[in-house]
């Protein structure tokens, strides 16, 4: 221990700590100022930017003592009085605010910007905003509204970029920030890792190391002796079930007969602080009989090939998924044109920027046994008894956590509880249970709280990805331009287990015919076990990969036949009355083609051209258009429960809660729920509260996935409300105020919760040929690229896209998750792969996987077409996915136009294009990462 | 994080410096900015010493200044003060440039050159602004001071002919560009995961009132396993007339001379050898407009 001396946001401060320090981990952990949150520990994020001396650095990888006698400024220093600091009341006008966890360090850096340049007398310039963030990364908003709000931070008239959209009802159709944005830019947002329990323990896991193999014995007796560990546990001591999954249970909560990844977990210890549990997991004797593992999905099936699991009786085969329209071979012989191309896409990392984290703690804690206070009163957090076993994570799935949790421990779910933290982004990888399990065993062994939090190196090589596909799509039309046929195979590497792979990968296939009516449809998809790390959910789900086939070869189509590609996309796109792939009659809310005149008609501005040459630059614009099912489908039970409650404040002023399991990701559910019981029930928006994933408290929304929230627990949210507001009518005065009933159904004893269980318009298994899906949003995307013709790099410099909402609930939101989405499928186009070799990750550090920071973020320019649904909460529909699906199409379409090469899998390499370019080839098959061609692909019979 | 050390220095002066290192005998490692050697050290590829040795808040060495002709830095001069000094970017201009894009702001605001030097990467995008310059650096142990070119301290990839564990790099020197003199640099990444350039080059020429090349020092990275100065380029250039033909020679000279590799993930031969060909000249001519009096603005972010 040494002496530190600091000036932390105007205070003095003397503390004595190791000299081995951080200064991340003195400002979180010793002054706990949590408001400074660490992504990476790798100086590549940016999030835990602060101020030394005036000077943005990250603090993550900052050591204390260089700071000694510095000046540190952090988040909580921003607002002064209660006055928010321009840059705060700026992010919260623009939207700029999602998931949270980037925010602090947005804010500090943005905030040296301002000040030297205001030291200076200077003007803020876009491009002064785009240098000094360039490092400092948001996975959430595409950057567009943070550039904004910090220009009109430093006073200039920027104003908030939301899309023209219907005009307001009441409380819906208004731009609103998300309520819990308030609490982030001020640093007092609580993420996992921001929870601290008297008491808590550390946590760490073993993990295999090894891609595929037999476990012959674990040794973990070294481990148990050393000082300082209170439990360490192998698949010998998990009380319950050994598995755990969300379809498919076949994921081993600790290994015993073999592991299938690397990532695999082994064993968990729970020791004094996670020095001391790192240093038992080396202390681990675990003996391995090493098998050849699985590496690719199009290699899964071959004869001889290893076998993942044992016990699955179709081998590596996970699932073979089909659709069927018509007569293909009919549709082949109506057709002029043929074309048959395979793609392929990457393995691809959500890099949410809070690495996962749960803290578990036991059933019967009292935090005042560990010298903490206890509140009677105290719900949850810190101060609370707790009467279960409780799990503190930002889980995107809380009831099924607690069923999982649960199942593991061999109890009841009555007797696990579940309470949704803050989370820092989600995009589909935080479905999967991660340490929620291992946390809830470690808590009831030690009997004390144990928090396990991954690193940025550990969540890398952990959590399910995006599936990796190799896509063969043959496409016919008559030579007027008629769609006759589409027959496609995909393969899907799904990994060591199952998790969501065969709803994502049935999703691939049945939008394998892109929002179009083509009579005749054939589609086979391979779901492959392999010895990869697994494959889930991830923002698209399975539809950006089948996205990027079709609209590549339609692209092809339209050059073969000479007409033009907008033209030749509306003369087949789906519309009312059209019939999809699965054999679903569109009735309603198909607004494709008022999306493709609303691109096309901003796209096609005075001077026009598809592609132009500058300097050293060709330009180009290229367009793809996108659908994506709004809920699970299928046949798969669709509901959401919510519960309102009304109560009169201190003021005898009506204020109302909604309570739902659902998830806040950073898409901004709770300003949607609150618009929708506040129209209800007739209250200000500001008079509504919203409480997210307590299981103790909150009735099950079900899973946040599938673009579904919106409208299932935005309906329940607005039947409980009517439901309780009818029920307050019916025992008031006709023409009394929502104030009066409230006050009288509590002097009748009448309850004043409601709870409203919606159940979304039944759907029909694949197969059957009804209805697969009760909505579908639409988009179309025209990209504007240039290529640097000298070296092949490639920039998106504007994207026009129109996305059909059904009806937008609050446009700021909106906007939010059209340009994120849009940005994340520029990364998937231009920048993220995960690279594993021989089924070991050579993504193992953050610095090997980039994803768009703000130099690659373009302008977006954003349509909201609302052609609304029936059922929907006031017309609306999921928008969460739809802006990721077309736009990697859209840019190698455009980069197709503009040098005549085809891109056929992703990421686009600048390597590769510009030797095409040189040597004058029209196609290539290697996008960066790739070794080999992309594999043939034979047509499933 | 893991505990990687004990003792964390940051000692006021030269001596102080020099005897913390002969105190733990080897046990003790210098540190500059730390933003290469703590990740090292956390991901395992350097071992944690038992103490480091911050030389950056050394009265004196923490500027950038003139003595003797020479433009001094300190060895606390991170890349952002480098980048937007006056001096060098009028009269080092391709330090200026190299330094402006290494890693982020936040990187750069604590990163020193000093230490870029001493993890003495092949890649080395920061320090073939200083070579193309004819860097020198002077180096402190229990012997005394010296001076030698920076080119002698590049052993191999991450090795470097200062022992860190014995010795400071305590400043850094170039004589600056003068009338007829310039210097350009530029780099190509591409936007993937991997936080290395896919090639970069600088130089630095001189020219004589009527055209000709007088000197010119031309380096290019990765091309070897240390920061690479082309003597093949410079004798091309040498005695020619600056111009497209010369720069066009020069890049061709470079390619013979050089071994380009492919490397996974990085760069293929094939696209590094592209680079050299079309980019190099445009480097060299940005370099000779400056010795020629052209004021272009420095290259970087933004830009």
């Amino acid at each position: 221990m040494s002496r530190l001396n600091l000036t932390v946001n105007g205070r003095p401060v003397e503390l004595d700590v190791p000299e081995s320090r951080y200064l991340a981990e003195v400002l979180r952990e010793d002054l706990r100022l949590t408001g400074t949150k660490i992504g990476c520990n790798e100086a590549e994020c940016g999030i835990c930017t602060v101020l030394v001396d005036g000077t943005p650095v990250n603090s993550c990888v900052y050591p204390a003592f260089k700071a000694q006698g510095a000046t540190i400024e952090t988040v909580e220093n921003l607002s002064t009085d209660g006055q928010l600091h321009p840059l705060q009341q700026a992010f919260l006008d623009h939207g700029a605010v999602q998931c949270g966890i980037c925010t602090p360090g947005i804010l500090m850096t943005s905030k040296a910007l301002l000040d030297e340049k205001s030291a200076a007398g200077e003007v803020v310039t876009e491009t002064d905003v785009r240098v000094a963030l360039k490092d400092t990364s948001c996975r959430c908003t595409g950057y567009q509204s943070v550039v904004r709000a910090v220009l009109q931070a430093s006073g200039q008239e920027v104003p908030p970029y939301i899309p023209e959209t219907r005009a307001p009802q009441g409380e819906v159709g208004r731009a609103q920030p998300n309520p819990d944005a308030l609490a982030k830019i001020t640093g007092q947002a609580r993420f996992s890792d921001d929870y601290e329990f008297p008491g808590m323990l550390h946590a760490r896991t073993l993990r295999a190391g090894v891609p595929h193999a037999r476990i012959v014995s674990i040794n973990a007796s070294a481990a148990r002796a050393l000082p300082g560990v209170h439990a360490v546990l192998t698949h010998e001591d998990v009380p319950g079930r050994n598995r755990h999954g969300l379809v498919n249970i076949d994921w081993p909560v600790l290994c015993d007969d073999k592991v299938r990844y690397v990532g695999d977990a082994v064993a968990i210890v729970a020791a004094d602080d996670r020095e001391t549990a790192a240093a038992a997991l080396e202390r681990i004797e675990v003996q391995y009989d090493e098998l050849p593992p699985v590496t690719s999905a199009t290699e899964a099936f071959d004869a001889g090939a290893p076998v993942v699991h044992e016990d699955w009786p179709d081998g590596n085969l996970l699932k073979h998924i089909k659709v069927a329209k018509g007569d293909i071979e009919t549709g082949f012989e109506d057709a002029d044109v043929i074309v048959d191309r395979t793609y392929r896409t990457p393995t691809v990392e959500h890099l949410f920027l809070e690495p996962e984290c749960s803290v578990g703690v036991p059933a019967g804690y009292d935090p005042s046994t560990w010298g903490g206070d206890s509140d009677a009163q105290a719900k949850r957090g810190e101060r609370s008894v707790h009467d279960k076993t409780t799990v503190y994570v930002g889980s995107q799935i809380p009831y099924q956590d607690r069923e999982q949790v649960a199942a593991a421990l061999g109890t009841e779910p009555e007797k696990v509880r579940i309470v949704a933290t803050l989370m820092g982004g989600g995009f589909g990888g935080k479905e999967d249970v991660a340490g929620q399990i291992h946390v809830a065993l470690l808590a009831e062994a030690t009997g004390r709280p144990v928090k396990m939090l991954y690193s940025r190196q550990e969540s890398l090589l952990f959590h399910p990805k995006r599936h990796a596909t190799v896509i063969r799509i043959r496409t016919g039309a008559t030579r007027d331009g008629k769609l006759t046929a589409v027959q496609s195979t995909i393969y899907g590497d799904g990994g060591a287990y199952a998790s969501l792979s065969e709803k994502v990968l049935t999703r691939a296939t049945t939008h394998a015919s892109g929002p179009y009516d083509v009579p005749h449809v054939k589609v086979d998809c391979l779901a492959a076990y392999t010895n990869n790390a697994p494959c889930g959910a991830f923002r698209g789900f399975g539809v950006s990969q089948s996205c990027f086939a079709v609209e590549s070869n339609m692209d092809i189509l339209a050059g073969e036949l000479g007409i033009d590609a907008v033209e030749l996309r509306r003369m087949n796109t789906l519309d009312v009355g059209s019939v999809t792939c699965t054999g679903q009659t569109m009735r309603e809310s198909v607004g494709l083609n008022e999306c493709i005149e609303r691109v096309d008609a901003d796209m096609r501005d005075d001077g026009f051209r598809w592609s132009w040459e500058e300097g050293s630059s060709r330009f180009a614009w290229g367009l793809a258009v996108g659908y994506k099912n709004t809920g699970l489908g299928g046949g798969a039970p669709d509901k959401a429960t919510a519960e309102v409650g009304l109560w009169l404040d201190e003021n005898d002023e009506p204020r109302a809660e909604v309570r739902t399991s659902s998830a806040e990701l950073g898409q901004g559910l709770p300003a949607v729920l609150a618009a929708c019981a506040a129209e209800e029930l007739g209250l200000p928006r500001d008079r509504v509260a919203v409480l997210l994933g307590d299981t103790d408290y909150c009735p099950d929304g079900g899973p946040t996935t599938a673009s579904r929230q919106t409208y299932v627990s935005g309906n329940a949210a607005r039947y409980a409300a009517r439901t309780l507001k009818k029920r307050l009518a019916a025992s008031a005065n006709p023409g009394s105020s929502l104030a009066e009933r409230v006050a009288g159904a509590v002097s009748q004893g009448i309850p004043t919760t409601a709870q409203y269980e919606y159940w979304a318009p039944e759907t029909q298994p694949l197969g059957t040929g009804g209805d697969m899906h009760f909505a579908f949003g639409f988009c179309a995307q025209a990209v504007l690229c240039e290529i640097d013709m000298g070296t092949g790099e490639v920039r998106v410099r504007k994207v026009i896209a129109a996305h059909d909402v059904g009806r937008a609930i609050n446009p700021l939101t909106l906007e939010g998750q059209v340009e994120g989405g849009i940005v994340m499928c520029i990364g998937y186009a231009l920048m993220e792969h995960f690279i594993q070799e021989q089924g070991r990750p050579w993504t193992n550090v953050m610095a090997r996987y980039s994803a768009p920071r703000i130099a690659h973020a373009p302008e977006i320019v954003s349509h909201i077409v609302e052609h609304e649904t029936a059922d929907g909460p006031f017309g609306a529909k999921g928008v969460g996915e739809l802006p990721s699906i077309p736009t990697s199409a859209a840019i190698t379409n455009a980069i197709q136009r503009a040098t005549g090469v085809r891109v056929r899998s992703l990421p686009v390499d600048q390597d590769a294009l510009l030797r095409a370019i040189r040597e004058g080839e029209r196609e290539i098959e290697l996008g960066w990462g790739d070794r080999e061609s992309i594999p043939f692909v034979r047509f499933k019979e | 994080m893991m505990a990687h050390w004990q003792h964390y220095h940051v000692p006021q002066t030269v001596a102080e410096a020099v005897a913390l290192l002969e105190r733990y005998d080897g046990g003790a490692r210098v540190v500059g900015g730390g933003t290469d050697l703590l990740l090292d050290i956390a991901q395992g590829r350097a071992p944690a010493p038992q103490a480091l040795v911050d030389p950056t808040r050394i009265e004196g060495l923490g500027g950038i200044g003139r003595e003797d002709g020479f433009v001094v830095i300190g060895c606390g001069a991170t890349h952002t003060a480098i980048n937007r000094n006056p001096d060098i970017v009028a009269h080092g201009t391709c330090l200026a440039e190299s330094s402006g894009v290494i890693g982020g702001p936040q990187v750069r605001n604590v990163a020193t050159l000093a230490g870029n030097i001493a993890h003495a990467m092949p890649a080395g995008d920061g320090t073939i602004g200083l070579l193309a310059l004819a860097g020198e650096v002077e180096t402190v142990d229990a012997s005394g001071r010296r001076w030698r070119p920076l080119a002698d301290v590049f052993l191999g990839p991450g090795s470097s002919a200062i022992d860190h564990h014995r010795a400071l790099l305590i400043r850094m020197r170039f004589l600056p560009t003068v009338e007829g003199e310039g210097s350009a640099f530029y780099r190509v990444m591409r936007p993937q995961g991997v936080a290395l350039p896919m090639i970069s080059m600088a130089a630095r020429l001189q020219a004589d009132a009527d055209g000709t090349i007088a000197a010119a020092r031309v380096t290019i990275a990765p091309a070897g396993p240390v920061p690479c100065l082309s003597e093949a380029a410079s004798d091309t250039l040498v005695g020619s007339p600056a111009g497209r033909e010369a720069f066009e020679a020069a890049a061709q000279a470079a390619l013979g001379s050089l071994s380009l590799r492919d490397s996974k993930y990085r760069a293929s031969r094939a696209y590094r050898e592209e680079m050299v060909r079309t980019h190099l000249p445009k480097v060299l001519s940005v370099a000779a407009e400056r010795a020629a009096g052209a004021r272009i603005e420095p290259w970087g972010e933004g830009k």
